[in-house]
């Protein structure tokens, strides 16, 4: 008798354990990741515009919690001139120093994001962006799209390049902005270690 | 048998607990790692010339650098000739970036009224991430012509004896951000030379470098080393310190050399300031680059 108690005991706790093996396995799927999302940014100025284009970005998105991050490779951003690229790197983000910028942060109402269905839905973001050595509270408005296996996330949004503690010399000072554009399109798949 | 399946769980538990903390950046990381892109060094030297000599730099694609020098004339000659700055050689030059890796250049020197063109082929980038590559290599070849008047009436004045030839190849190493290193094996080839006892061919090793002093402002130092035999000309190795100053669009390279001349058959093999002697000069170079077509950004 004592030993059939055993049995079923095992049983379930054999049923548990796959249980939360699935879970588990589940809990990895929950993620959504590129290495090549897209992000530009515009300087507008009146001596001169500056354009740059990077898609040595990686950003993922926890589908459990709406958790998301990205990091910006600053060596991949690319310039109409070679010399704003060098200048770029060598002078403002000083791209030796400080290789990376990165943000994490949540999708504050990604409750409402049904990703069992297509849809496009407006979301608020807030999170801590760190440029050039300097950690920074942030907030932007974003989109998020499900459409079929994919997961697009766009966003476009004001920085300041004072609070990132990047100098301009009086020189330059008509040719590049205070205040630039950037946007970001990540097209986002789901995510398999490998 | 009986702990087996609880001690299971228990692992499970902790492992997904784990997950849940995991962060994205970390993630990020893992993965960046994991393929890392190639991450070229840029900017080993401001500028295309060290301070006489050719740098690895080259002018990228469809861009046109203006180079402007001037040598004044010897310090040693005192208050009388303020110190050189009463006399003055100019060179004028534009180097045009035909690819990333090949620009082609050409010049003016008033020093023996010469012409000078140029073909310069960056095939070795220093880069780390994907692949590593621990130098810069840039290949030079060079010819000049001088257009003096014909002073030598007992020698025919034939076009190829105006003519000299220089190879080198340009090997840097940016260390950190604010130290290059370059080594220059140089190879100078004059077709006609000052006496019968001069050598024609000229070999050197140039030996050039800067430090950062600011983002914007470098010092720099070059010396090239002459492995000639004997020469009748006394010549000197050429030798030169200088500060670059970059502003945005132009690249300013103030200096103190010991020779006269800006190209290259001058100044490896032809350099005659003793600077025992005052034989020093006051110089700078202006690099102006223009860009002729802009690269698209999709």
């Amino acid at each position: 008798m004592g030993h059939k108690t055993t049995k079923t005991m095992n049983r379930k706790i054999r049923l548990l354990t796959l249980a939360m093996l699935m879970i588990s396995s589940f809990g990895w799927s929950q993620k959504y990741f590129t290495r090549n999302a897209d992000v530009k940014f515009f300087s507008e100025a009146p001596a001169e515009n500056i354009e740059a284009q990077n898609r040595q970005v990686t950003c993922v998105l926890n589908t459990e919690n709406g958790e998301i991050a990205f990091s910006v490779q600053m060596k991949g951003f690319h310039f109409e001139k070679a010399l704003m690229e060098e200048h770029f790197n060598e002078n403002y983000v000083e791209s030796h120093k400080y290789p990376k910028a990165t943000f994490a942060g949540k999708i504050m109402d990604f409750n409402k994001v049904d990703i069992s269905k297509n849809g496009t839905y407006k979301v608020k973001v807030e999170g801590t962006m760190t440029l050039h050595g300097v950690e920074k509270q942030m907030d932007a408005d974003g989109e998020l799209t499900i459409k079929g296996e994919e997961i697009i996330v766009s966003s476009k949004f004001d920085m300041k390049i004072a609070d990132y503690n990047i100098a301009i010399p009086n020189a330059v000072v008509d040719k590049i902005a205070e205040v630039i554009e950037v946007s970001l399109d990540a097209t986002l798949t789901k995510y398999t270690k490998n | 048998m009986k702990l087996f399946a609880p001690i299971l769980l228990l692992t499970l538990v902790s492992v997904n607990a784990a997950f849940a903390q995991d962060d994205l950046l970390g993630l990020l990381e893992e993965e960046s790692n994991k393929n890392p892109e190639p991450e070229y060094t840029y900017a080993t030297f401001k500028a295309p010339r060290i301070i006489n000599g050719q740098s690895v730099e080259i002018t990228s694609k469809n861009e046109l650098n203006f180079v402007i020098q001037h040598r004044f004339g010897e310090v040693g000659g005192g208050a009388y000739e303020l110190w050189g700055l009463d006399q003055s050689t100019i060179r004028f030059g534009l180097e045009y970036g035909i690819f990333n890796w090949l620009n082609i250049g050409f010049g003016r020197s008033s020093y023996k009224k010469t012409y000078d063109g140029y073909l310069k082929l960056k095939f070795l980038r220093q880069q780390r991430g994907k692949h590593t590559v621990p130098v810069t290599v840039t290949a030079f070849s060079s010819m000049a012509l001088t257009t003096l008047k014909w002073d030598q009436p007992d020698l025919p004045d034939y076009f190829s004896n105006r003519l000299s030839f220089t190879n080198q190849l340009l090997i840097a190493r940016k260390f950190g951000n604010a130290v290059s290193v370059q080594l220059s094996p140089s190879f100078v080839h004059r077709n006609l030379v000052e006496t019968p006892q001069d050598q024609n061919d000229v070999f050197a090793l140039g030996v050039g470098g800067r430090v950062k002093i600011t983002n914007r402002m470098s010092v720099n130092a070059e010396y090239f080393y002459q492995f000639d035999g004997y020469n009748k000309t006394v010549t000197f190795d050429a030798m030169a310190i200088g500060i670059d100053l970059e502003t945005g669009g132009h690249v300013f390279q103030f200096l103190l050399t010991n020779s006269k001349g800006m190209i290259d058959p001058y100044f490896i093999a032809d350099t005659t300031g003793d600077i025992t002697k005052g034989g020093i000069f006051l110089g700078f170079n202006i690099n102006r680059v223009f860009t002729l077509k802009k690269e698209e950004i999709k």
